[in-house]
């Protein structure tokens, strides 16, 4: 119940207050009824993460895109230092 | 999906597996203290992929597997009055008590339904004014901010047949505990991103410095996990042991302060029973008095339950990294995910449940 994946802010009701404010979530198609009295700044097009019925968090998409970045290039400068028959033991993720 | 698929990249994986281990020359213990990590290191076979070198030990973070029987048994208790619906959560179902478990209780008569948020509740609650709502509420820091809203929305609609069953417990006395175990093997700690992202990171750089171990609040995605491994081999190769946040992108330093300030107001901090491990102080969320109303336990009286009987179930030295699922005498043998002795072989989040489900 403490995992959560990220949804889509897709409607959010005009009228709230200190402990109802209904939205929509939609997670890969799958639509949720979702409270954001916890996240009252979230707009639709954001993606959030829900627990049990509850928006808690934006995902910032600059955090996300620079992590990406920053492995992948972390990635390209050990490749050219590492052998690559000394790679084999390790299984490949599929 | 967006921000699943990139960080399930097999590129990133693997470029972060050969990373970890141009990184490694010493045996590491690093606990991922939440159970839904250990699943996504189980599941996505981090586990053999990884350097033998470094040892991933699987934390007491799945709340189902930590409530203790006793609360399981009054939860029980309460399902077969014929005055009160039980809301739980799906996973706390086929766990055991010290006779029965919830599902049992179902099959003898008892109103049980599967929610998948407390804010269901209180809606039932509305429409079955006849009735007592019990909420059974299980969790950690992740949860509370719902199971406080539930309260303070029924509180604000004058609703009087609801009250929560509170089994809440907190991460860091957990780390506190596990650390002040003479016999501790952790060298670092994976914290758990979702507690994070209602808690910030404020409670974990103070038990970094006074326990010398490296905590990383770290994702979910095998690129979050494995990134969240080698930050913490790097400081441990290092000496050294400060607080890192790899979750950045959903994880804020402040956490979620208007959903802190919520639970707050709901619950407060006292010791409480970790089924398995015993007693940790300040580690359990109980209703405040103002709530008492809200507050199950009160508000049904003196129930009456027997502490915890004996049992085979080896939960308390799996969850403290003593012993591996599967060295476990009775994993997959006596103790099944359909006839299953502790809760770690049932809950979505527990160590036997995972290792079952996935390398057997
Ligand atoms: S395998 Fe079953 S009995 Fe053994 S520790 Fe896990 S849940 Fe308990």
């Amino acid at each position: 119940m403490c995992l959560a994946i990220p949804g889509k802010v897709i409607s959010l009701e005009p009228d709230f207050d200190e402990v109802n404010y209904p939205g929509k979530v939609s997670f890969g198609g799958i639509v949720r009824e979702v409270n954001f009295c916890f996240l009252p700044e979230a707009e639709i097009g954001d993606y959030v993460l829900v627990h049990v019925g509850v928006a808690l968090s934006k995902v910032d998409e600059n955090e996300a895109m620079l992590t990406l970045k920053y492995l992948d290039e972390m990635g390209e400068l050990d490749d050219l230092k590492t052998p690559p028959e000394k790679l084999g033991e390790w299984n490949e993720i599929s | 999906m967006k921000y699943l698929d990139e960080y399930r990249d097999s590129a990133l994986v693997n470029k972060l597996l050969r990373k970890i281990r141009s990184t490694v020359t010493r045996e590491w213990n690093i606990m991922e203290v939440c159970g839904g990590q250990t699943h996504g290191l189980v599941r996505h076979g981090i586990l053999d992929m990884l350097p033998p070198k470094i040892r991933m030990i699987h934390g007491p973070g799945c709340p189902v597997c930590v409530t203790p029987a006793e609360l399981i048994d009054t939860a029980i208790e309460l399902s077969l009055r014929s005055d009160v619906i039980l809301c739980s959560y799906g996973d706390m179902l086929r766990v055991p008590g010290n006779t029965i478990s919830l599902q049992q209780a179902r099959a003898k008569g008892g109103d049980i339904r599967i929610l998948y948020s407390p804010l269901e509740a209180v809606n039932i609650a509305r429409n079955n004014p006849g009735k007592e709502i019990v909420f059974f509420a299980v969790g950690f820091e992740t949860t509370a901010p719902a199971n406080a809203l539930s309260v303070l929305q029924a509180w604000q609609s004058g609703l009087k047949n609801y009250s929560v069953l509170s089994a809440h417990v907190l991460v860091p006395p957990a780390i506190e505990a596990i650390m002040s175990d003479p016999e501790t093997v952790i060298n670092g700690f994976l914290a758990a991103g979702h507690v994070c992202t209602v808690m910030g990171l404020g409670e974990y750089q103070p038990l970094a410095q006074r326990w010398k171990v490296p905590i990383v609040v770290t994702g979910f995605e095998p690129v979050d996990l494995l990134e969240g491994i080698l930050m913490v081999v790097t400081q441990l190769e290092k000496g050294e042991y400060h607080l890192e946040n790899q979750y950045r992108r959903v994880v804020g330093k402040d956490g979620n302060p208007k959903a802190i300030e919520l639970v707050n107001k709901v619950f407060e901090h006292r010791a409480r029973e970790w089924r398995g491990i015993g007693e940790i102080p300040v580690s359990g969320l109980f209703v405040r008095e103002k709530y008492k109303d809200y507050d199950a336990l009160r508000k049904f009286g003196e129930i009456n339950i027997q502490a915890e009987k004996q049992t085979e179930c080896r939960s308390g030295d799996v969850m403290k990294g003593k012993i591996k699922p599967p060295d476990c005498p009775h994993f997959g043998t006596k103790c099944t995910p359909e006839f299953p002795l502790g809760a770690p072989m049932v809950s979505s989040e527990g160590a036997c449940a995972a290792y079952y489900q996935y390398t057997q």
